[in-house]
């Protein structure tokens, strides 16, 4: 049984409340933080843990909050993103379900550390009942001294708000979900100025994701050090996987990333191998916009390796054979699903969740999806596949925010790795209409040379 | 006011100093001519604007003298500042010609291309942009989008179609006037602008949106349809108007006044006004004052030799900044065939913009 820190208590019965929370051990690093550890301290700890940003880049977090300026009489705030919208992704939503208290109480810490007295929660406003979870739980951690004026009797203040928002994907990015937190619209900023100088209301201003900022409380538990121990490599602490997809537990899964991807998938544990019998064809690892992986290059690495449930394993070999761990958000296909339909489905969500501030973006994602609908639908024609490739690679890196290289890169990956399920639908128009391509190559033994 | 330090920086291996603080654009446009990335969405006289139509983007090739790594992806140069010692390149890199001709394709995919029937034709950025940028043919093969034309006000037409969504408009309306009625619908490729429930816009300087557009889609009913602007002279006017600094261009054809709009540099933007101030002018001037008789004349606009509204006005010809050579350092470019060795015909020395008179070809004798 692996490492548990997120969701060891998840499952105990009322966790939710504060008192069967507060039973359990909770709010002990609140007291730790602020009773014996200055704020320096904490971002030390974080820095020596390794943490990386949960939301999808993976940017050391302990790194980003040193990034945050401190000019004299400027009030600075955290941000705490949990506008999850990433399709297949729902990590944050059972921690926020199940174990709120967990969130707040790496919020006071983390709020300490970076000296912001007002906290904002962003929250999608999809997830309109965990609204009231998280505010029953800040009234209550409010009313036992743990949030609200004077924590613990130190002299420090910290209020937690919680704002929903109007159900927009963009407002996952970080300065767009500033923009509309500020009650703008959800378009995102040119950068610089980085949130770290210039954030909400021009102040200093640090985002983070639910599970970054939940990752908090076991670290100042354990001390950085002992959290860094966990795992491998530069890929610390645990993560929350959420698995879907066509396998037989779908669910959220909390691991140490010393796994493997073949033990994530078919081990009992976990996943408990692909749902009726299937057979694996494809994978998108962390999250819709990652690039999907055939079978065959995702439980070995192109080097004929195995490829593990962590970062830099992950991504080995870069685009041309690898994909990210990006938010965890794993999805599953098997030998049944057709890649250029799900390649569409994700072009169509990108293309409506587009905020069309900078053109290549709002253009391109709208192109894009036409022509995949064209292939998907017997339309097609040989040409387009060179096509979407090269608007593909006009948007990618030219546009503001992420976004662009978000709706690029699934495209860019299909492509990559199924062009001959592309060229079929374009070829066979009306047989592509009744039966799927199948499972075909794409779970063969890749071909390593043999270097002397 | 304290000393700005200079800092040094190289566009297409043309080296110049400018204050910290400046753009790349900024930057690249006192050199002018080709060096000058083209801009749609850019107005250096609205706060906030720019950044988003991306056909500015420019290799930053060495960062600064401190930190000289190359910076990872394309910037917007509108919105970038220099560094002491960085290093642009903008026509003499392949990336960003292919990026720019992308984004030019991009914002056509949805430009209806009505250009006949276009009253910005002529003065349009986007036409320009894409008979400098462009490609010759486009691979878009669907339906464009398509909206209805909407009235803003008995004065001012928005045909949502033509835009380019560069938000111009939205900041002018935000900065210019006090009430803001006017923004963007929705999003993504849908997205639009658009006022309050169709609510008219009625404040004094609103007008100042159509000359902001780059495109055709806010236009001056006045002048729809009246002329196409090369057939009509501009000249510069003013009278005294206790709204704004009365500075205008009057596009003239004979005695007639067609269109009143403000001044424009070279760039396309409003020009400043003699008191210091951006010349924006109040909606009175623009669609009130159409006699001559409400006018001071002071003369001919100076017109871009490069535009088709210079077609037949041969005063005030101003030459634009030639960079070329010394973008290729030194070397001029290179000319597959010489006219004047081949032919004895066209004389250097005969300036035929000095002939009162079409020319003959007896003044090719002399």
């Amino acid at each position: 049984m692996a490492v548990k820190l997120l969701l060891e208590k998840a499952h105990i019965e009322g966790i939710r409340s504060y008192e069967v929370y507060r039973r359990e051990g909770g709010y002990r690093s609140v007291e730790k933080a602020l009773k014996t550890m200055s704020p320096e301290n904490i971002v030390d700890e974080v820095k020596k843990s390794g943490l990386r940003g949960r939301g999808g880049a993976g940017f050391p977090a302990g790194m980003k909050w040193s990034f945050i300026a401190k000019p004299e009489g400027v009030p600075r705030h955290l941000v705490c993103n949990a506008d999850e919208s990433e399709p297949g992704t729902f990590k944050d939503r059972y921690l926020m379900e199940n174990i709120p208290h967990l969130l707040i109480e790496g919020l006071i810490v983390s709020s300490f550390a970076l000296g912001s007295n007002d906290t904002y929660i962003y929250i999608r406003g999809e997830y309109a009942w965990i609204v009231d979870i998280l505010e029953t739980a800040i009234n209550e951690a409010k009313a036992n001294g743990f949030v609200g004026n004077n924590i613990l009797g130190t002299g420090f203040n910290c209020n937690i708000h919680v704002q929903r928002g109007a159900g927009a994907y963009i407002c996952g990015e970080e300065t767009a979900l500033i923009e509309s937190l500020e009650g703008k619209r959800g378009n995102p900023r040119l950068k610089p100025p980085f949130p770290a100088v210039k954030g909400l209301w021009e102040r200093p201003t640090v985002v983070n994701n639910v599970e970054t900022l939940s990752a908090i409380v076991p670290i100042i538990n354990m001390g950085g050090e002992e959290y860094a121990k966990i795992g491998v490599g530069r890929s610390t602490g645990t993560k929350l996987i959420s698995a879907c997809g066509n396998i037989n537990q779908p669910g959220v899964y909390e691991i140490d990333m010393t796994i493997s991807v073949e033990e994530f998938i078919y081990s009992d544990e976990y996943c408990g191998g692909i749902a009726n019998g299937k057979r694996l064809k494809a994978c998108i690892p962390g999250g819709s916009s990652v690039p999907i992986l055939p079978a065959n290059l995702l439980l070995k690495t192109a080097k004929g390796e195995t490829r593990y449930m962590n970062y830099e394993s992950l991504s080995d070999g870069g685009f041309a054979t690898g994909s990210m761990m990006g938010s965890g958000g794993f999805i599953v296909l098997d030998e049944d699903q057709c890649i250029v339909k799900n390649t569409l489905t994700l072009a169509r969500f990108y293309r409506h969740e587009s905020c069309g501030q900078c053109s290549p973006c709002r253009e391109g994602t709208g192109w894009m999806e036409k022509i995949l609908h064209n292939i998907e639908y017997g339309k097609g024609k040989i040409s387009d596949i060179d096509l979407l490739w090269d608007i593909q690679s006009k948007i990618e890196g030219n546009t503001i925010c992420p976004l662009g290289d978000a709706a690029a890169w699934p495209v860019a990956a299909a492509i990559r790795h199924f062009r001959d399920e592309f060229a079929w639908h374009v070829n066979h128009p009306d047989e592509s209409q009744k039966r799927n391509f199948g499972l075909a190559h794409y779970a063969d033994p890749i071909y390593v040379p043999v270097t002397a | 006011m304290s000393e700005q330090p200079l800092f040094k920086v190289t566009i297409d291996n043309i080296t110049i100093e400018v204050p910290a603080g400046t753009t790349i654009l900024e930057a690249a446009r006192k050199i002018g001519g080709e060096v000058a990335p083209p801009t749609m969405c850019y107005y250096s006289k609205l706060k906030g604007s720019g950044g988003k139509c991306r056909t500015c983007l420019v290799e930053v090739s060495k960062g600064s003298e401190k930190d000289p790594r190359p910076m990872p992806k394309l910037v917007a140069s509108c919105r970038t500042t220099i560094m002491d010692g960085m290093e642009v390149k903008n026509i003499t890199s392949p990336k960003v010609l292919d990026a720019r001709a992308g984004v030019v394709e991009f914002l056509l995919l949805n430009h209806p291309l009505d250009c006949p029937i276009c009253d910005q034709a002529g003065e349009c950025h986007l036409q320009d942009l894409s008979y400098e940028h462009g490609k010759e043919k486009t691979r878009y093969e669907f339906q464009k989008r398509v909206f209805h034309k909407v009235d803003l006000g008995d004065k001012i037409q928005l045909h949502m179609t033509r835009c380019i969504l560069c938000y111009r408009c939205v900041f002018t309306a935000d900065q210019l006037t006090t009430n803001r009625e006017h923004g963007i619908l929705d999003r993504g490729d849908h997205s639009q602008i658009a006022t309050f429930i169709q609510k008219n816009l009625q404040n004094d300087f609103i007008g100042n949106v159509i000359d902001v557009c780059p495109v055709g889609a806010l236009t001056d009913k006045t002048f729809r349809f009246k002329n196409r602007v090369w057939f009509t002279k501009p000249v510069d006017a003013h009278r005294d108007c206790d709204k704004c600094c009365g500075e205008v261009q009057l596009w003239m054809r004979g005695d007639e006044v067609y269109r009143v709009t403000a001044r424009k540099d070279e760039w396309g933007e409003v020009k400043e006004s003699s008191k210091g101030s951006t010349g924006w002018i109040c909606n009175e001037c623009r669609f009130d004052k159409k006699k001559v008789s409400d006018w001071i004349i002071e003369g001919p606009s100076n017109i871009n030799r490069h535009s088709v509204i210079s077609q037949g006005h041969y005063v005030g010809l101003k030459k634009p900044n030639e960079t070329l050579s010394k973008v290729m350092q030194g070397r001029d470019p290179k000319l597959l065939m010489n006219i004047h060795e081949v032919s004895e015909v066209n004389k250097e020395n005969i300036q035929l913009s000095l002939l009162e008179r079409p020319a003959h070809s007896n003044d090719f004798n002399q």
